[in-house]
Parts: structure tokens; C-alpha cells; sequence
């Protein structure tokens, strides 16, 4: 007999979801102006969550007037007095992560292993962290009291929901400006349990306000004469857009992009951990990371010894329901992304790579994707250049490390990269002349609210995260 | 199989150290960061008395007390027969292990039964002796129907790097064993880092080991989820290139159902399910055992019942 794991589902009724949603406006809940509303559904299962409300041109304007009205009192308080709502809102998160995890992973599609031990645990460290600076922005190497920018806009992805949000709102609020957030259309009712928080928290009106909607609403609010800052994190075809949008308004901006991360492993990796850290590169989250290591290059004379031991492992992945604790690999996101998914892997046998895929039973309602590995990819190769933002690892090879260096740069993007090597001096080597925003070594996929993160080239502009994160919030 | 290549491994001191070195680094970071989310598993209902059951036939039931008497190593003989008394379905234990004077006593005790005696041999647990006592320590236990011979290695032949006086002492204790099988004795907590640990686990292996262990139980620092993850990597590896099985034995500090049901995960996961079976897995403990009839108890009766309804040894 095998050792077959029984299903060990989280609980659903942690998590009390309400039929219908409304917009946050100045600390209330409300319709749409025009009433109109949308539907988000459980990407594992199609059913339908919640019916949310979706936020127009007249709502958005709403919500600004709202955090323009809050600004003046929320920038003049102490910043030890903003530290204690943000520390606050750290405590709620931490009691209610239980509930946000089970939430994010019925509306995301993702794991909750991972909205459990990844997601929820960061956000609240975002909030913690941010906390911190409040009171302490005359240290932060800005001079003396540095202003804020006033209302932001921030626009945020469904890949980490409520982590984004965390991103974008803590170090906002710690240096004194208001928000208005639109969150992903697939994935709205984090933010919107977030709203709650905020009012559990006692946070005053208008502070931060939460306008969920498509494609318009967020075009809408960059629009909006009176936003002084757009925080976007999302698709290098919309930051292109906005950066159009708001040229020559005077509005700052920062731009979380795409990326095709290059995880270099060298022949002299510590070959377990390097397998481990490929995985976790491009399965987290089903690959619908920004910063994923997409591109695996690996020198050609441990290919062989190195894809084996990959394909074993990957045999291994337990791809399914995410409200199973033992679940590593969920749904994607939406039909949309699945659409897209399919379509780049279909390019990538088309032009002639090899695919991959370990035996796996995928459900069958829902979205899904087996994970899929493409080898004989060259740099030529759809795959290698387009990002894919799902399952699927490019193998290519290099032979030395000055081909590694150029094949890892050959990329429109520069957001992410990974080193493996026991050699130290090779790392420090190669990651200097690296042009990627962030580089691990000997590990991937790694994140912490006091490191700085963000992209060269089309994979944005602008760093979130540590001290340099409250640069974008800052009128310096 | 290939053991040509591995038998110029061992031809000097300085191939073996070269072969030695020249396996792939252990990432601490990484190896620890591995094990503790596959133990994060979650082992429920059916699986859970699958794995508690596997778990009790897995276990080396262990008495290594200068306090050990022959009554206390036949009330343990009689426990690893019938774990628990109240119920018949409960397997054996894998096998009862001793010192060697407490071999015979043993023996006799589990007549007749599937039950193997292990004695630890070569001076357990330090070592620290000739080589000719030590194989007169090893002969003793064969001689007294042992079925499982538990060594030590020299740490501190090891630590200062004369590897082929480890693989010599171990070479010539396995001849020593005859028909016994050889679990060779690491004592990780002493080896301190995760390569040694890897290059300990080949030493071994090439040697001849059929079983590689974890420790002595009588230092600090002993079974790990991270040190038994490595050395089942280091069996899988060393199937794939020479076509033999080793089997692995973490031992020392596995107290729990809780704790017992992570290494079989890590066994499951890494190995899978060639290595889930006493012969190629144990665990080298004494109250784990009742942990297990506790945690069966609840199961197959839904109350925990409490330590007054399973044995003390």
C-alpha cells in the first residue's frame, strides 16, 4: 500500500463571505453611481463568490474628493500617530489571517499553504515594518520633514491580491498621504476585507478608499486631476499606458512590470537546493509571479544530471484544490490568463521546443495548467522572450559564465534573477553585472518588507519596499 | 552496477577525499528550508493510521543504559511483540536493540518472531577504541544471534580529514558481520555541517553499509528533519549510480506521531514508496512507541486515552 495523503481541506467557514459587495467610499460602504456590478467566481470551481460593485468615472471622482479631504488632517499627525493605526491594522491582519488566507485562496485560485505561510504573513509584516518609519522619515536620508505627494492612486494585480495592496497602502499611509485603490477585477474581496479592517482599525474617513472595477475605473483614476501619485503593479502593456496617460501632468509614478527572470545555475550548485529553488522560481503561484524565474540556464555540462532530477521532482507536485493544506500547485487566475497561457505553450511546440509535463490529473471544472517545463529553447524562442505568467520553465544552456551573463541579459525585461553556485566569488561576479532589479543567490523567490524591489528596463520604475520604498511617497 | 568506478574511489586517501569533495555542496538554507515544508504536510484520517501503523512496524526499539538489566530487555522484547496489550492488530515493532552483552538475552526472548535483535557494537557510543576491540566487540554480538549490527564511525578519523581510515574500519566490520546487516553510525551532531554529513553518507555507503544512521542518541544534537532528508537524497543518488539499496535509520529525539509522520513524508517524498517498509527505513527510538498507541488509541476509538493505558518499559 502507498502512502496516499487523505484530503485535508481548510475550513471554509472561517470566512464569511456576503452576497454583494459595495465600493469603500470616505469610511461607507456604497453603490456604484451607476449601479452597475460584476461578478467574482472561485477560479478553482467557476462558482460564483460575491457580486461586487463596479466603479465608474463619477465614483472615482467620488473617492478622490474623499482622500483629497481626508489629506490635510491625516499628513498633519504625528507620525508616531499614523505608526499606531498602521501597527493596528498589522494586529488585525495577524488575528484575522486565518480568514484572509482562506479568502485569498477561494478568490486567487492559489494554495493555502501558501496564502497561509507566504502571503498572510507578509502583509502584515508590511504593515509592522512601514509602522516603523512612520514616526522616523526625518532619518530616512530625505533631509527634515519630508512632505507628502497627497492622494495616490494605486492600481494593483490579482497574482498576490491583498500582498500588493500591503505594498502600496503601508508606506503611503506611514508617510502621510491618502489612497485610492483599485483592485484586480478577478480578485476584488481582499481589498474589500481590507476596507473592514480599516474601519476595525479606526482609521478616519476618506483615508483610504477602495474602488474595485476593471480596465476604465483604473484608467479613470490615473486620469483624475487631483491624484498626485500613480503606484501601478501590473502588465508592461498597461504601465506603457499610463506612463502616455500621465506625461507632462507632473504626477509621479512607479511601474511594477513584467519580467522573464533568468535563474543561472552553474555547475557547482548545490544540486538539491537548486532544484528546489527552480521550483519554487517558476511554481509558486503557479508562475503568475512578476519576478518569476521563468528562464532556467543551466551550464550545459550538468544539463542532463539536472533536468532528471527536475522531472522527479516535479513528478511530486500535487496539483489541485487550493483549500487543501497538502495542495503546491492551484488554479490560475482566470480563463483570460489560462487563454494566454495556453496559447504562448502552444507557440513554444509550434517553434519547436520540447515539452514537458509530469503526469498529473487536472480537475475538471475550473482553471488549470500542468506544470510544464520547454527544453532545446533557444534565445530566438517565443518562450524565452515573451513573458508566459504561468507554469511553464524555458531550459536553455550556456557554457561559460560570460554566456550565462548575456543570455540572463538578453531580455526586454530586468526585474529578477537567481545565482546558484558554491562559489561565492562567482556570485558577486555575476550578480554585478546582472541588469535585474533583484538578484537571489542560492535561494529565489524570497521577499522581505525591508528590501527594496523593482525593475530595469520594461519590467518598471521606481522601488517598493525598505527605506528606498518611501521615496515614491515622498515629495523629494 | 558500477562498482568499478567506486571501487578507484577508494584506492588512496587522497581519490577518496578528491571523490568525497567533489559530491555537490549542501545549501543549509535550502536542505533546512525543504524539510520544514514538507513538514508542513498534513497527514489526516486514513493517512494518518496508515502512517502510524508504518511508523510502529518501523521502529528499533531501544534500551542503551548502563543501567540495563536482562529483565528490562525482556519486558521490551515482550512490548515489541505485542505493543499494545489490548490490541492484537497492532504490529510488531521492527526489531529490539541492545548492547551486546544483553544480545543473548534478547534472542531468546523474541524466539520464533519476525522481531530482529540490533546491538550497537564497535564501543558505542564514542568509539574511541583499538580497532581489534572493536571487532571483538562485533564478533561478540554476531556470535550472540544479532541480526543487525549498529557501529560507529571514527568522528575523529573524519574530522581530520583521513577518510580511508573510516572506510577501512567500516570495510572490516562489515566483514565481521557475516550474515548481519551493518547500520553505520554517523553521529551528525558531531559532523556539524550538512556536506560532511553527505560525504559521510557515500563513505559509507561505498564501504558496504546496508543501512545509514543518523546518531547515537547520546549527544545534543541528533536525528534532524533536515540531516534525514539529506541522507535520504544521499541513498536515492547512490541507487541511481550504483544500482544498490541503502537504508536509513534517523535515531535519537523523535518523540512524537506528530514527529514520526514527517519523516515518513520525507520519505515518501524524497524516496518514495521502495523506502517505506522496515526494511529500508527505521526509527531508531523507545518512547516514540507509545506516542504511536496513543495517537492509534484515538483513532480507532475517537478518546485519547492517557498515559496509564499503554505500557511503561
Amino acid at each position: 500500500m502507498a502512502f496516499e495523503y487523505a484530503p485535508a481541506p481548510e475550513s471554509r467557514s472561517v470566512v464569511d463571505i456576503a452576497p454583494s459587495y459595495g465600493l469603500f467610499i470616505d469610511g461607507e460602504f456604497t453603490d456604484a453611481a451607476d449601479g452597475k456590478v460584476f461578478k467574482t467566481v472561485s477560479p478553482a470551481t467557476e462558482e460564483v463568490l460575491s457580486e461586487v460593485a463596479r466603479a465608474g468615472a463619477e465614483d472615482v471622482d467620488r473617492a478622490v474628493k474623499a482622500a483629497r479631504g481626508a489629506f490635510a488632517k491625516w499628513s498633519a499627525l504625528p507620525g508616531a500617530e499614523r505608526a499606531k493605526y498602521l501597527f493596528r491594522i498589522a494586529r488585525i491582519i495577524q488575528e484575522r489571517s486565518r480568514e484572509l488566507a482562506v479568502l485569498e485562496t477561494l478568490d486567487n485560485g492559489k494554495p493555502i499553504r501558501e496564502t497561509r505561510d507566504a502571503d498572510l504573513p507578509l502583509v502584515a509584516a508590511h504593515f509592522f515594518y512601514y509602522a516603523g518609519w512612520a514616526d522616523k522619515l526625518d532619518h530616512a536620508g530625505y533631509g527634515a520633514n519630508p512632505r507628502p505627494l497627497g492622494v495616490a492612486g494605486q492600481v494593483i494585480p490579482w497574482n498576490f491580491p491583498l500582498l500588493m495592496l500591503a505594498w502600496k497602502i503601508a508606506p503611503a499611509l506611514a508617510t502621510g498621504n491618502t489612497v485610492v485603490l483599485k483592485p484586480a477585477e478577478t480578485t476584488p474581496l481582499s481589498a474589500l476585507f481590507f476596507a473592514d479592517i480599516c474601519r476595525q482599525a479606526g482609521l478616519p474617513r476618506g483615508v483610504v478608499n477602495i474602488l474595485p472595477g476593471y480596465g476604465d475605473t483604473g484608467a479613470a483614476l490615473v486620469e483624475h486631476e487631483d491624484v498626485d501619485k500613480i503606484a501601478f503593479t501590473g502588465s508592461t502593456a498597461v504601465g506603457k499606458a499610463i506612463a502616455r496617460q500621465i506625461a507632462g501632468t507632473g504626477k509621479k509614478a512607479t511601474l511594477e512590470l513584467g519580467g522573464k527572470g533568468a535563474n543561472i545555475v552553474f555547475d557547482d550548485a548545490p544540486v538539491d537546493q537548486a532544484v528546489e529553488g527552480i521550483v519554487t522560481g517558476i511554481f509558486f503561484n503557479q508562475g503568475q509571479v512578476c519576478c518569476a524565474g521563468s528562464r532556467l540556464l543551466v551550464q550545459e555540462s550538468v544539463q542532463d544530471e539536472l533536468l532528471d532530477s527536475l522531472k522527479r521532482r516535479l513528478s511530486t507536485l500535487r496539483v489541485g484544490d487550493p483549500l487543501d493544506k497538502n495542495t503546491d500547485l492551484g488554479a490560475i487566475n482566470s480563463a483570460e490568463q489560462l487563454a494566454r497561457i495556453r496559447t504562448l505553450a502552444d507557440a513554444g511546440e509550434a517553434e519547436g521546443a520540447e515539452r514537458w509535463s509530469p503526469e498529473c490529473e487536472l480537475p475538471a471544472s475550473g482553471y488549470w495548467f500542468a506544470p510544464t517545463l520547454f527544453t532545446n529553447v533557444t534565445q530566438a524562442h517565443t518562450v524565452a522572450r515573451d513573458e508566459i505568467f504561468g507554469p511553464v520553465l524555458s531550459v536553455l544552456t550556456f557554457r561559460t559564465p560570460e554566456e550565462a551573463v548575456a543570455k540572463a541579459n538578453n531580455t526586454q525585461y530586468g526585474l529578477s534573477a537567481g545565482i546558484w553556485t558554491e562559489k561565492g566569488s562567482r556570485i558577486l561576479a555575476v550578480a554585478n553585472r546582472l541588469r535585474a532589479g533583484v538578484v537571489w543567490a542560492n535561494t529565489f523567490n524570497k521577499f522581505d518588507p525591508t528590501s527594496p524591489f523593482g525593475g530595469y528596463k520594461e519590467s518598471g520604475y521606481g522601488r517598493e519596499g525598505g527605506r528606498h520604498g518611501l521615496e515614491a511617497y515622498l515629495d523629494v | 552496477m558500477g562498482g568499478a568506478p567506486l571501487a578507484d574511489v577508494t584506492a588512496s586517501d587522497g581519490s577518496l577525499r578528491r571523490f568525497l569533495h567533489g559530491l555537490p555542496g549542501v545549501d543549509a538554507v535550502g536542505l533546512e528550508a525543504r524539510a520544514a515544508s514538507l513538514g508542513t504536510r498534513s497527514i489526516k484520517t486514513t493517512a494518518k493510521a496508515y502512517a502510524i501503523d508504518l511508523a510502529i512496524s518501523m521502529i528499533d526499539l531501544t534500551t542503551l543504559e548502563g543501567a540495563d538489566t536482562p529483565g528490562k530487555v525482556r519486558s521490551l522484547a515482550a512490548k515489541a511483540l505485542h505493543p499494545d496489550p489490548t490490541d492484537r492488530t497492532v504490529p510488531t515493532t521492527a526489531a529490539l536493540c541492545v548492547y551486546p552483552d544483553m544480545v543473548e538475552t534478547a534472542v531468546a526472548s523474541l524466539a520464533g518472531s519476525d522481531v530482529k535483535v540490533a546491538s550497537v557494537a564497535t564501543a558505542f557510543p564514542a568509539g574511541r577504541t583499538a580497532l581489534a576491540v572493536k571487532l571483538a566487540d562485533v564478533r561478540d554480538a554476531v556470535a550472540a544471534g544479532a541480526d543487525e549490527i549498529d557501529m560507529v564511525i571514527d568522528r575523529g578519523a573524519f574530522l581530520a580529514g583521513h577518510y580511508l581510515k573510516v572506510y577501512e574500519e567500516i570495510v572490516a566490520v562489515k566483514a565481521e558481520c557475516g550474515a548481519a546487516r551493518l547500520k553505520v553510525i554517523f553521529e551528525t551532531g558531531e559532523l556539524s555541517t550538512y556536506d560532511n554529513i553527505r560525504r559521510a553518507s557515500w563513505l559509507g555507503m561505498v564501504a558496504g553499509a546496508d543501512f545509514i544512521k543518523t546518531s547515537t542518541g547520546k549527544v545534543a544534537v541528533n536525528a534532524t528533519p533536515a540531516n534525514t532528508l539529506l541522507m535520504l537524497e544521499a541513498v536515492r543518488d547512490f541507487r541511481a549510480q550504483t544500482g544498490v539499496r541503502v537504508g536509513v535509520k534517523p535515531a535519537g529525539g523523535i518523540r512524537t506521531s506528530k514527529d514520526a509522520i514527517k519523516f515518513l513524508v520525507l520519505v515518501n517524498e524524497t524516496v518514495g514508496e521502495d523506502w517505506l517498509d522496515s526494511h529500508w527505513f527505521r526509527f531508531g527510538a523507545s518512547s516514540l512507541l507509545n506516542d504511536l498507541l496513543m495517537q492509534r488509541q484515538k483513532l480507532s476509538t475517537g478518546r485519547y486515552s492517557g498515559p496509564d493505558y499503554v505500557t511503561v518499559d
